[in-house]
């Protein structure tokens, strides 16, 4: 337990650390604009994906993203248009990352036809092969294999493509995810894994689970590169996303990041939140939010006026409030999807 | 324009709950992710968090109120400066009323002890339910409707007389785990959240307390490592107990169950066999989607070298699961989250076990027998009810087990009603009710007066839109409508 307790401060203070020393590479004022709109965005979904749980609109499980936008922001800005991405159950973050359009994810939280799984997936499976989204997968750790399958196919093809693979920290025990390490590095796929460690896998934290706690390590056995990540900074991801992905489209194969981040809300909707203490959760809030850093730093670095950001907030509730609109009012499938998509014809 | 705050659902058969506390106060700014008030629920408890923009203009639930419906209005932002001096705490009737669509809770976070556990999949409570902020509430899947009182015919293995208590299926999985810990040093529990955590569907609740982190195990999430570590404690003469926080997560693990389990003590020349069960929530719940509802009766019922458990009952329940720890082989143990919150009667005695492999009369009648296992049995049930009121007397057979299969006791039943009706919830293909089919016609085939019918899920993985996955479940009419044909009616 004293050990849990040592490592997780140590990561938490590398947070503070690393933001202090400075030596990160600036965004200039666009990037961090834009970072800012895409995680405010996926923040304001979310919590509307949340309120809209509440009001029984969306069923099922709906596993929020909140407090961890900042990783998915920067991988996307680090990749290229054409890499591919994969992820779990946790994935209204990702998708909207990869530019999938909120009323299209919205409305598959609501199971209605204008869904991106025409209703048929929900929540936790949503696809989009336009965007290079390949899904929003329930079972914990498939999507590690799959994304390797889609470095392969990259790699098979010669064209150039990244596969960005996520997964949990808890996800990071599956065996499947060693199986693929392995391929991965013996045949130089361009994958890179990216191990969201938000520090808990539903009620379990890290140090129960996990004989090794530094994420980063997980592939020292197959000589795969790593690198821990404070996943609460932007700017962190960023560039450590740029020093992954050339490497992996370099031909060099695949390479781990570890993003220490966090997850404000419940595992799922409901949560006895008994694992946890009220006090761990505020500190995170309010000492290392991703979307409140970027916004400190374009009002105090890039001059920034409270009102630019006060309209681009307004356009960003904009874009949620027509998304529920839309997911609420759009029409639940035909009943003849029910026997639709089962098999493509031979 | 003045916003009301909702009480939102924890899960959607929440339809009630505690304010525990307010986190700001009257005249509070407010902006969106703000925590505004804590909720709680005996079991979970939730943050309401704030997604609108203004001042907090008043507080119409207070602190430690009770009981709180979901949906009512619990209070008010305003913009700066609004007057909403108008607003009182009950807003108006339908409001107040306000209750969460009627759905099984999706939780593998222990919201499966909703208060609604015992309406399981009923329809939507009709009825403006829902505020006028919130249009078009999808329907529930609407599939057994409230459970039965289960009006068991003679159970043979309960003495006369025995006093009954009730109490729902968790509670009666969890006494028989306890009694049988008890009873052997060499039981014990693994799986995910199975301690601290109390179970990702609470069935393990209070093992940990009473029998230490060396005998109630959290695992890591890897599936086919715990399972092969815990066929191999059992080949070692331990008496695991592995619960899959859903069946669905066991395919991770499907190799060790069936190539480890199944077959060493027949490969070992019977040396060495498994004492392990495997036990967890099968099939579907409620809009959880296709990689959350498989049923698997059908796939582990084919193997030899298994038994196969799927009780519907908690009574059923506690007898075989007890009866299962202390079988010498691999057993697959189907339970059902929807059943889980199910309140029945079950005998108080001391040691109440059940035999493996022994179906049950549930209800007696002489037109056509109706067979049916686990959460199967709130369709068959049902439809029995609904035949009753025409004036046919369906038999409703309870399987419990599927492997082996007692099939002595749909014949003599066959023999009576000459017609038949199987049903279940998993694919038809191969399914559990073919299986029932073919030995009806293997053994009794000259007593059928039509052929044997098969109500099952549909042939499609599982839509998550209400009104799709509600067409995929079997339903009451199907059965009630199967009856009929094979009865000429
Ligand atoms: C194979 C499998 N086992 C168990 C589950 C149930 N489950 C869903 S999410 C989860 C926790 C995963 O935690 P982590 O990988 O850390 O991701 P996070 O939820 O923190 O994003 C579990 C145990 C599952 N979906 N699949
Ligand atoms: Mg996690």
């Amino acid at each position: 337990m004293a050990v849990a307790a040592r490592k997780q401060s140590r990561a938490a203070s590398n947070a503070t650390e690393a933001e202090g020393q400075g030596e990160l590479p600036e965004l200039n004022k666009d990037q961090e604009l834009e970072a800012y709109r895409l995680m405010l965005l996926i923040r304001r979904f979310e919590e509307k994906a949340g309120q809209m749980y509440g009001m029984g609109l969306i069923g099922g499980f709906c596993h929020l993203y909140i407090g961890q936008e900042a990783v998915v922001v920067g991988m996307q800005m680090a990749a290229k248009e054409g890499d591919q991405v994969i992820t779990g159950y946790r994935d209204h973050g990702h998708m909207l990352a990869c530019g999938m359009d909120a009323r299209g994810v919205m409305a598959e939280l609501t199971g209605r036809r204008g869904g991106y799984s025409k209703g048929k997936g929900g929540s936790m499976h949503m696809f989009s092969k336009e965007k290079h989204f390949y899904g929003g997968h329930g079972i914990v750790g498939a999507q590690v294999s799959l994304g390797t399958g889609l470095g392969f196919a990259n790699w098979y093809r010669e064209d150039g493509r990244v596969s960005l693979t996520y997964f949990g920290d808890g996800a990071a025990n599956q065996g499947q995810v060693y199986e693929s390490f392995n391929m991965a590095e013996l045949w130089k796929l361009p994958v890179v894994y990216v191990i969201e460690n938000n520090r808990y896998a539903m009620g379990t934290s890290v140090s129960r689970a996990s004989a090794q706690t530094d994420f980063s390590k997980r592939g020292v056995s197959f000589n795969i590169p790593g690198e821990q990540v404070d996943g609460m900074d932007v700017r962190a991801v960023y560039a450590a996303g740029r020093r992954a992905i050339d490497f992996a489209r370099s031909g060099q194969g695949p390479y781990i990041l570890e993003m220490q981040t966090y997850r404000y809300r419940g595992h799922s909707m409901s949560d006895p939140a008994k694992y946890r203490s009220k006090d761990e959760v505020s500190r995170m809030r309010e000492e290392h939010d991703p979307i409140e850093m970027v916004r400190r730093r374009l009002i105090e670095r890039h001059k920034i006026g409270e009102d630019e950001l006060k309209t681009l907030d307004g356009r960003v509730r904009e874009i949620v409030n027509d998304a529920a609109e839309f997911a609420t009012h759009d029409p639940e499938p035909d009943v003849s999807e029910l026997w639709t998509d089962v098999l493509r014809e031979a | 324009m003045a916003t009301d705050i909702l009480m939102p659902a924890l899960s959607p058969t929440m339809e009630q709950g505690k304010l525990a506390k307010w986190l700001k106060k009257e005249g509070d700014r407010i902006k969106s992710g703000d925590v505004l008030a804590e909720i709680e629920t005996d079991k979970a408890t939730m943050e309401v968090e704030a997604v609108d923009e203004g001042v907090l203009a008043k507080i119409l639930v207070g602190d430690g109120t009770e009981n709180v419906a979901v949906n009512t209005p619990i209070g008010v932002i305003a913009a700066e400066g609004e007057d909403v001096s108008a607003r009182s705490g009950q807003p108006n009737g339908a409001e107040a009323k306000g209750v969460a669509p009627n759905v099984e809770p999706a939780s593998e976070t222990g919201s499966g002890t909703g208060s609604g556990g015992g309406q399981a999949k009923g329809e939507v409570p009709a009825g403006g339910g829902a505020p006028a902020t919130v249009p078009a509430i999808p329907k529930a899947p609407s599939a057994a409707g409230s459970p039965p009182q289960p009006e068991t015919t003679a159970a043979p293995e309960i003495p006369e007389g025995t006093e009954m208590v009730t109490m729902t299926v968790r509670e009666a999985l969890r006494d028989a785990m306890a009694e049988e810990m008890r009873r052997d040093k060499d039981v014990f529990v693994m799986g995910e959240e199975v301690a601290e955590y109390q179970g990702a569907y609470k069935v393990t609740q209070g093992l940990l307390q009473e029998f230490g982190p060396k005998r109630v195990i959290d695992t890591p999430i890897t599936e086919h490592g715990f399972t092969g570590l815990g066929v191999g404690a059992a080949l070692a003469g331990l008496k695991p107990i592995v619960e899959f926080m859903t069946w669905n997560f066991a395919m991770q693990a499907i190799d060790q169950i069936i190539n480890s389990a199944a077959k060493t003590l027949y490969m070992s020349g019977g040396q060495m066999g498994a004492p392990i069960v495997f036990r967890g929530p099968n099939g579907a719940a409620a809009r959880v989607a296709a990689q959350h509802s498989h049923d698997y009766a059908a796939w582990y019922s084919n193997v030899p070298g298994l038994k196969v458990v799927m009780p519907y009952t908690a009574s059923d329940a506690k007898g075989l699961l007890k009866a299962a720890i202390r079988d010498p082989n691999p057993i697959i143990f189907l339970e059902n989250e929807i059943l889980y919150g199910q309140s029945m009667p079950v005998p108080k005695l001391d040691d109440f076990v059940l035999p493996i492999g022994k179906a049950r009369i549930h209800r007696t009648g002489k037109d056509v027998t109706i067979v049916s296992f686990g959460i199967g049995m709130t369709y068959a049930l049902k439809a029995a009810e609904e035949l009753a009121k025409e004036g046919i007397e369906a038999e409703v057979i309870d399987l419990r087990t599927i492997r082996p299969m007692d099939v002595e006791t749909v014949i003599r039943s066959v023999q009576k009603t000459n017609r038949c009706v199987a049903v279940e919830e998993g694919f038809p293909q191969s399914g559990v009710t073919a299986e029932i089919g073919m030995r009806i016609m293997e053994e009794a085939f000259d007593y059928l007066d039509a052929p044997v019918a098969r109500i099952t899920g549909k042939d499609v993985p599982m839509p998550y839109a209400a009104n799709l996955e509600k067409l995929a479940l079997p339903n009451v009419g199907e059965v009630v409508q199967a009856a009929k044909a094979v009865l000429y009616r």
